[in-house]
């Protein structure tokens, strides 16, 4: 075993802690990008174990966080056709639409089921051909890739009942956005693990080229965390400012290049509305021309509409590092985890629910 | 209460079952007996106290790795009247059958029953049929009362948790649930687990005979290991903390809570139990519990403080800690 | 905002394979990741391989998953 890649003697996280604390010289401010890593480092207890120094906040990568209440209404609305099948993952059962949520709906008759891959969409499509189906497909570039092949593959196939509502976002030009806004102060980011296995490092340049901070792309074991973190306090010790990968069991500097042809030849970059953070431009993606087809939005004569957040929710600026779940005041008393006001409190990764479950 | 409609989540076992009960039901029917929420309330009859619960079983599919809807009846109506240290007297059974319902089905279900109950020592003493039309009743609903006589010198209650006491629970979290979800052949998962449906009584009578000082036992059926303690923890007043390397989750049950991002800490569990027992009787009761075979795994996981009360504390596994709540919804399978 | 498992091939049957995760076996779709063989590690996502592992690899991220058991990693 080559144990310079590894952990090594390192690997132990009371070591890795003693690092941490050794380097932790001023207050650090690290954003982790990605939801999953939310969730991670609450269920770790890392919270509760790293230096008082080190802040760490959550950033945008949660997709069910980031779906704006207005898509949810409009899947609702396609849900309610008799002959409509609604497929979805099960994180978005239950953020609240601005009446409904899609659990609710389901409740009340409406044909809405979970699955955990794009192929299942296709195979309900084949067994009910009588029934239209149409997949929420929420998620960012780990997940875009799978739904693009199912979208191969139901073109191949001949599946002609099988539609897609397209809610995937872009990770990389949503951090540029935040980061041009010049609100967010952050010394670095812990950089999503799972789209950068799709992605590779280079998409994250900018970040160093431009803004002059650094990123380390993370693995999500604690140990992983504890390392990520570790890695960018060195960065600062010895000056520089760079984007490096700690994931390198599973992530390669060119990422997947095969999964990102796929992704490009179904899908191409829009602007997208993002909760919270507003529109952003070429950070959402839509199927190609010759596959309209099969886009619910085109097929559904179902406009989008804006909607509202609900007021008082923060979960905008919750999601852009500027407040923390606690400083909203719906944290805890009108939002909970069984009743939730924002996504944040409904998604497992999102902030509110991570530190209402977890933190405290 | 929000809802205006009945939800799945209402009957997952966690906060919003908690919920219903609490705000719904117990203003109906609410008294000191029905209050307390122990799995079986305890009667005080002449000299002795009677153990009196009822519950239903709905479970799909009727037949899994492990067990089936019959034998679950059983153990659950045994289980929740050894959870308040009672020798269960008697079981009566009600079946809801389906219209078309096979009579090889019920034949086997019957076997079953038969056979569980002979585990347990316990006779179906009562019984009654109703059949409803295609569609209504996906194939067999039972319903159960249970009662039982509560051993003499014990008082096991959800609120006498005292600080001091060392919590033990008999064996793996999560087979139950995910036996049954690899059953019902979802998510294209397979897999060898077996749900752990089986009667306590015999294993909770070897313990009290041990130790009738033991304070609170608790199944953690539905909303899981998280949601029992968390309600203890309320229901005493008391801090609760955990080790999370000492609780046990199987490879194969890990692997589809990594894949299906569940949290194993808020599965069922159908043939375990939590006990809080007075530290100096903890090792003790721990060793006779390892003689039975269904206490074999038995271990120490924590135990009952002082501060941070109501709150249940998990020592995680690189030393820092998590705050567990209880099962707040309906676990569905996420992708993030 | 991404669940990622590690698990190895035990069969390959056209462009899906049947990967193996602790005993647990789910079918995935190598749509993905085409170049692989019976005993490889893969990453899977949402029912699909996202990327093969080195098998040291895979062993490391499963060994991590364990690291609990041991409380430190040699």
């Amino acid at each position: 075993m080559n144990k310079g890649r590894r952990m090594g003697k390192d690997g132990n996280a009371t070591v890795m802690l003693r690092k941490i604390s050794r380097l932790a010289h001023r207050h650090f401010r690290f954003m982790e990008v990605c939801g999953t890593h939310t969730v991670s480092i609450f269920r770790s207890g890392i919270r509760s174990l790293l230096p008082e120094e080190i802040e760490l906040v959550s950033g945008p990568g949660c997709p069910v966080c980031v779906t704006p209440v207005g898509e949810i209404d409009r899947a609702i609305s396609m849900a309610a056709s008799e002959d409509v099948t609604l497929l979805t993952f099960g994180d978005l059962m239950r953020v609240p639409g601005t009446y409904s949520s899609l659990s609710q709906e389901r409740a009340m008759g409406r044909d809405i089921r979970v699955i955990t891959s794009p192929l299942d969409a296709l195979e309900v499509a084949v067994r009910e051909p009588e029934r239209r189906i149409i997949f929420f497909g929420v998620g960012f570039e780990t997940t875009s890739p799978a739904i693009a092949a199912a979208v191969k593959e139901a073109k191949t196939r001949g599946i002609s009942n099988f539609y897609l509502i397209s809610s995937q976002r872009l990770i990389p030009p949503a951090m540029k956005a935040l980061l041009s806004s010049g609100n967010v102060k952050i010394d670095g980011f812990i950089l999503p693990g799972h789209v950068s296995v799709i992605i590779g490092r280079e998409p994250y340049s900018f970040i160093s080229s431009e803004f002059s901070l650094t990123g380390v792309i993370t693995g999500f074991e604690a140990l992983d965390i504890l390392e990520g973190i570790y890695m960018l306090l060195c960065q600062y010790n010895e000056g520089r400012s760079e984007i490096e990968i700690q994931y390198k069991r599973a992530v390669r500097k060119e990422g997947n290049p095969l999964a990102l042809k796929i992704m490009n030849e179904v899908f191409k970059p829009v602007s997208a509305r993002w909760r919270g953070l507003g529109m952003i431009p070429e950070s959402g993606i839509v199927l190609r021309e010759e596959l309209k087809e099969m886009d619910a939005a085109e097929v559904f004569n179902v406009p989008y509409e804006d909607r509202p957040d609900p007021p008082g929710c923060l979960c905008g600026e919750i999601l852009q590092g500027f407040k923390s779940p606690p400083e909203c005041p719906l944290f805890g008393t009108r939002c909970v985890p069984q009743d939730p006001v924002g996504p944040c409190m409904v998604s497992s990764e999102g902030s509110c629910a991570a530190f209402y479950k977890y933190g405290g | 209460m929000k809802e205006k409609n009945i939800l799945l989540a209402h009957g997952a076992g966690g906060k919003l079952s908690h919920d219903i009960v609490t705000k719904l039901f117990l203003p109906f029917l609410e008294n000191e007996l029905l209050s307390a929420l122990d799995d079986s309330a305890v009667i005080p009859i002449e000299r002795s106290r009677l153990a009196f619960t009822t519950d239903s079983y709905v479970v799909k599919p009727l037949f899994f790795p492990g067990g089936d809807i019959g034998r679950l009846s059983i153990c659950g109506t045994v289980n929740d009247l050894a959870m308040v240290g009672a020798r269960p007297l008697g079981i009566s059974a009600s079946f809801i059958l389906e219209e078309g319902l096979s009579m090889e089905i019920l034949e086997r279900v019957l076997s079953s029953i038969k056979n569980a109950a002979m585990e347990a020592d316990v006779m179906v003493v009562a019984g009654d049929t109703k059949v409803v039309e295609h569609g209504a009743a996906e194939g067999l609903f039972i319903t159960t009362s249970g009662v039982g006589i509560v051993l003499e010198g014990v008082d096991i209650k959800s609120s006498r948790a005292t600080p001091g006491d060392v919590i033990i629970i008999s064996g793996s979290i999560g087979d139950h649930e995910i036996g049954i979800l690899l059953a019902r052949g979802e998510f294209s998962l397979k897999g060898e687990i077996k749900s752990d449906c089986a009667p306590l009584n015999n294993l909770v009578q070897k313990m009290l005979k041990e130790c009738p000082e033991i304070h609170v036992m608790r199944d953690p059926t539905r909303g899981g290991l998280g949601t029992v303690l968390w309600e203890i923890a309320n229901a005493s007043d008391v801090g609760v903390v955990v080790d999370e390397e000492k609780i046990i989750v199987s490879e194969e049950v890990r692997g589809v809570c990594d894949l299906l991002g569940f949290d194993p800490y808020y599965l069922a569990n159908e043939g375990k139990l939590v006990a809080f027992v007075p530290r100096e009787d903890a090792e003790r009761v721990l060793e006779v519990m390892k003689t039975d075979p269904l206490g074999r795994e038995s271990v120490i996981i924590g135990k009952v403080v002082d501060e941070n009360r109501r709150k249940v504390l998990l020592k995680t596994h690189i030393g820092g800690h998590r705050i567990l709540e209880p099962l707040s919804s309906v676990q569905f399978p996420r992708i993030c | 905002m991404c669940l990622g498992v590690p698990g190895n091939i035990v069969s390959i049957e056209g462009n899906s394979a049947d990967v193996n995760f602790g005993g647990i076996t789910r079918r995935v779709s190598l749509m993905l990741c085409p170049d692989v063989e019976v005993g490889d590690y893969v990453l899977v996502h949402v029912g699909f391989a996202i990327q093969r592992l080195e098998k040291e690899d895979a062993l490391e991220t499963l060994r991590l998953f364990e690291e609990f058991k041991k409380g430190q990693y040699e």
